[in-house]
C-alpha cells in the first residue's frame, strides 16, 4: 500500500530541470506530503515528529554549548558555570539542552509504550521496531556521556558505577574498564573521550533515524485498530492532515518543555551535580538520571554482580525480541480483552521500578524491586507468548474506514477482496 | 583474488589496532611513581586516605580489638577466600595475617575502592557508618567489609585489594 503514485509536479523550469537530475524534492514530497497515512491516527502518533524535533533541539543547543564548554577535569565544572552566568543567553541554551535530554526520554518512552500497546512491532514492522531499539540504546549512551560533562559529583560517580559494570565480564572485564577510562580510575582523560563521543553519537542517531523512517515508509504506518491499510479510502495524505496534527501535538509538548526550562530547570536533575567532582568522596546516595532508574532498580535487585549486570542489559535487549515473543493474531491491544490488563500492569511495574531505583537499596525497597523485576521479565517471556495463544480477540472492524465511519460507510470504493470478519 | 582479500583484511586489522590501543592508559599515566607515606601522625583507631595512581588508598591503624575480631573470624564465614594481596599468590587464603605485614598487623593498607562498582566505602572518619562488621560500609549498593577489609555482606564479590607496599622504615611505607 505504500507504493503510491507521486503527485509531485514541479511548477518551475528550474524545478523540472533539477527533478530530472536529482529528484530530491520528489523524494521529500512523496515521503512527507502525499504519503498516505491511516485516517484514524490519534495523538500518540505525533510523538515520532516530536522525537525528531527533540533530536534537532539537542544538536543545535549542543553545538552552541560546545563553543563555550571546556572538556577538561580542571575546567569543565567552571565552564558550565561560566555558560550559565556570563555567556549571552547561555543560561537558556544550557537549560534547554539539559531539560531537552529529559524531554527526549519522556517522548521516547511514550513512543515505545504506544508501539507496545498497538502491536506496532508485529510483522511486517520488525525491522522498523529493532531500529527503534537501536536508537533507544544510542540515546542512552548519548545521555549518559552528556551527563558526565558538567563534571559534578553525580557525573563523576555515575560514570564510575556505570563503567564498572563492565568489570563484571569474566576474565577481560578489568582490562575493558581500564581501556574505557584510559587510566586506573575515572579521570580527565575519561571526560575528554566522553565529550568526543557525546558529540558524535547524536549524528549516528540521526543516521539511524533515517533508516527508521525509511523502514516505516516501506511497510506503512500502523494505526489504533492494528488493521493494515487496504484501500485508498483508509488513508489521507500526510500533508496537511497528519502534519497539522503533528504541529498541534508538538505545540503542547513545547509548552510542557518550556515550563521546565523556565520554571524548574533543575527539577529533573540532582542537586549533588552542582558540587564539583571529588574522586575521594562518594556522595551517600548515587542515583543516575531519572530515565535510567527502572534499569538501575533491576541491576540492584539481583544479589550478584554479574547477575545484576546481565539482568540490566537483558531488560533492554529483550525489547528487540518482542516481535517474536508476542504470539497474538491481532495487533492492537484495543481488541485484546485479557492482554490489556497485563499490559497496564507492565506499565505500572516499569513506573514502580523507576520509583524504587531512586530509593536506597534496603528493606522493603529491595523486596519490591525483586517482585517487579520478576514481572518485567515474565511479561515478555511468559505472558506475551501464552496470552497471545489463549485469548479470543474482540470482534474487529473490517477496515480502517469502517472503524472510523461506522458500519454503513465501511465498504470502500473499489474494494477487491470480500469483506472479512476476524 | 583470495590473497588480495587477505591483504585487505590484514591491512584493515592493522589499521584498527592503533585506533583501539590509543584508548588504553598512556605512558604518562603508567609512569606514575610510587608514593611514600609517613605513618607517625596516625594514632591508634585512626585512618587516613592517600592517593596512589589516581586511586584512594586506605591506611588504618587498627586497635587490638579490631585485629582480634578479624583474626578470630573463621575462614568459612568469608565470601571471598582469597587474600587479594598483590604481594601474595592468588590462592593465599584471606587470613588477617595475609592481608597485613608480619609484625605490623596493626597497619591495614588497602585500595579504597568497592569491588562492586567502584564507590568509595565509608568508614575512614570516626563519624562514618562502618557497617555490620565494624570495618567499612559502601553506601552505593550496601556492601559491608570487616576490620580486615574483607567483604562479608552485599553485592561486592571480592575483598578490598591490598596494593604492593613495603616498610622503608619503622614508620614509613612506600606504595607501588
Ligand atoms: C541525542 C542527543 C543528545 C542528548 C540526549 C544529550 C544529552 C546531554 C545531557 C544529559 C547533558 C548534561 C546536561 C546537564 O545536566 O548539565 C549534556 C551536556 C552537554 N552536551 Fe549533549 N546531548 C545530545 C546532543 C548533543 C550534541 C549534538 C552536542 C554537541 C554537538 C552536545 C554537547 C553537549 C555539551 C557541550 C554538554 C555540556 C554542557 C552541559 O552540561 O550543559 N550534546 N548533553
Ligand atoms: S559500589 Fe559499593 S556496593 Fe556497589
Amino acid at each position: 500500500m505504500t507504493q503510491h503514485e507521486s503527485t509531485y509536479r514541479p511548477t518551475t523550469r528550474a524545478g523540472q530541470w533539477l527533478d530530472e537530475r536529482l529528484p530530491a524534492a520528489r523524494l521529500m514530497h512523496s515521503s512527507f506530503v502525499d504519503y498516505p497515512t491511516p485516517r484514524n491516527l490519534n495523538y500518540l502518533w505525533t510523538f515520532g515528529g516530536i522525537l525528531s524535533f527533540c533530536l534537532g533541539v539537542q544538536i543545535v543547543t549542543g553545538i552552541v554549548l560546545a563553543m563555550h564548554y571546556v572538556p577538561s577535569d580542571k575546567m569543565a565544572f567552571d565552564s558550565i558555570e561560566h555558560i550559565r552566568r556570563n555567556v549571552n543567553f547561555g543560561w537558556l541554551i544550557r537549560n534547554v539542552h539539559a531539560v531537552g535530554a529529559s524531554m527526549f526520554f519522556i517522548a521516547v518512552y511514550i513512543h515505545i509504550a504506544r508501539g507496545l500497546y498497538y502491536g506496532s512491532y508485529k510483522a511486517p514492522r520488525e525491522v522498523l521496531w529493532i531500529l527503534g531499539v537501536i536508537i533507544y540504546l544510542l540515546m542512552m549512551a548519548a545521555g549518559f556521556m552528556g551527563y558526565t560533562l558538567p563534571w559534578g559529583q553525580m557525573s563523576f560517580w555515575g560514570v564510575t558505577v556505570i563503567t564498572n559494570l563492565f568489570s563484571a565480564i569474566p576474565f577481560v572485564g578489568q582490562s575493558i574498564v581500564k581501556w574505557l577510562w584510559g587510566g586506573y580510575a575515572v579521570s580527565g582523560v575519561t571526560l575528554n573521550r566522553f565529550f568526543s563521543l557525546h558529540y558524535l553519537l547524536p549524528f549516528v542517531i540521526a543516521g539511524v533515524v533515517v533508516l527508521h523512517i525509511w523502514a516505516l515508509h516501506v511497510v506503512g504506518q500502523n494505526n489504533p485498530t492494528g488493521i493494515e491499510i487496504k484501500t485508498r479510502a483508509d488513508t489521507v495524505p500526510m500533508t496537511p492532515y497528519a502534519t497539522m496534527k503533528d504541529f498541534v501535538g508538538l505545540s503542547v509538548f513545547i509548552l510542557f518543555f518550556s515550563w521546565f526550562v523556565f520554571f524548574a530547570p533543575d527539577y529533573l536533575g540532582h542537586a549533588d551535580n552542582y558540587i564539583e567532582a571529588n574522586p575521594l568522596s562518594t556522595p551517600p546516595h548515587i542515583v543516575p538520571e531519572w530515565y535510567y532508574l527502572p534499569f538501575y532498580a533491576i541491576l540492584r535487585a539481583i544479589p550478584s554482580k554479574l547477575g545484576g549486570v546481565v539482568a540490566m542489559f537483558s531488560a533492554i535487549l529483550i525489547l528487540a525480541f518482542v516481535p517474536w515473543l508476542d504470539t497474538s493474531r491481532v495487533k492492537s491491544t484495543k481488541y485484546r480483552p485479557v492482554y490489556r490488563y497485563f499490559f497496564w500492569f507492565f506499565i505500572f511495574s516499569v513506573l514502580a521500578l523507576g520509583y524504587l531505583g531512586g530509593k536506597p537499596p534496603e528493606g522493603a525497597y529491595v523486596y519490591w524491586a525483586r517482585f517487579f523485576t520478576a514481572y518485567y521479565f515474565l511479561h515478555f517471556l511468559v505472558v506475551m507468548p501464552i496470552v497471545g495463544v489463549l485469548e479470543t480477540p474482540r470482534p474487529m472492524p473490517r477496515s480502517i474506514s469502517e472503524a472510523v465511519l461506522g458500519g454503513a460507510g465501511g465498504t470502500p470504493h473499489g474494494a477487491t477482496a470480500a469483506p472479512e470478519r476476524r | 583474488m583470495i590473497s588480495a582479500g587477505a591483504f585487505a583484511a590484514v591491512g584493515a586489522a592493522a589499521t584498527l589496532w592503533p585506533l583501539i590501543q590509543q584508548m588504553n592508559p598512556d605512558a604518562s599515566t603508567q609512569a606514575l611513581a610510587s608514593t611514600e607515606i609517613d605513618l607517625k601522625p596516625i594514632q591508634e583507631g585512626q585512618a587516613i586516605t592517600v592517593i596512589w595512581r589516581g586511586k584512594p588508598v586506605f591506611i588504618r591503624n587498627r586497635t587490638p580489638d579490631e585485629i582480634k575480631k578479624a583474626a578470630d573470624t573463621p575462614l568459612a564465614d568469608l565470601v571471598d577466600a582469597s587474600a587479594r594481596n598483590d604481594a601474595l599468590p592468588e590462592k593465599a587464603p584471606a587470613t588477617d595475617l595475609n592481608r597485613t605485614k608480619k609484625g605490623k598487623e596493626n597497619w591495614l593498607v588497602m585500595v579504597g575502592i568497592c569491588t562492586h562498582l567502584g564507590c568509595i566505602p565509608k568508614g575512614q572518619s570516626l563519624s562514618d557508618s562502618k557497617g555490620d562488621y565494624g570495618g567499612w560500609f559502601c553506601p552505593c549498593h550496601g556492601s559491608h567489609y570487616d576490620t580486615a577489609g574483607r567483604i562479608r555482606k552485599g553485592p561486592a564479590p571480592r575483598n578490598l585489594e591490598v596494593p604492593p607496599y613495603e616498610f622503608v622504615s619503622d614508620t614509613t611505607i612506600k606504595i607501588g
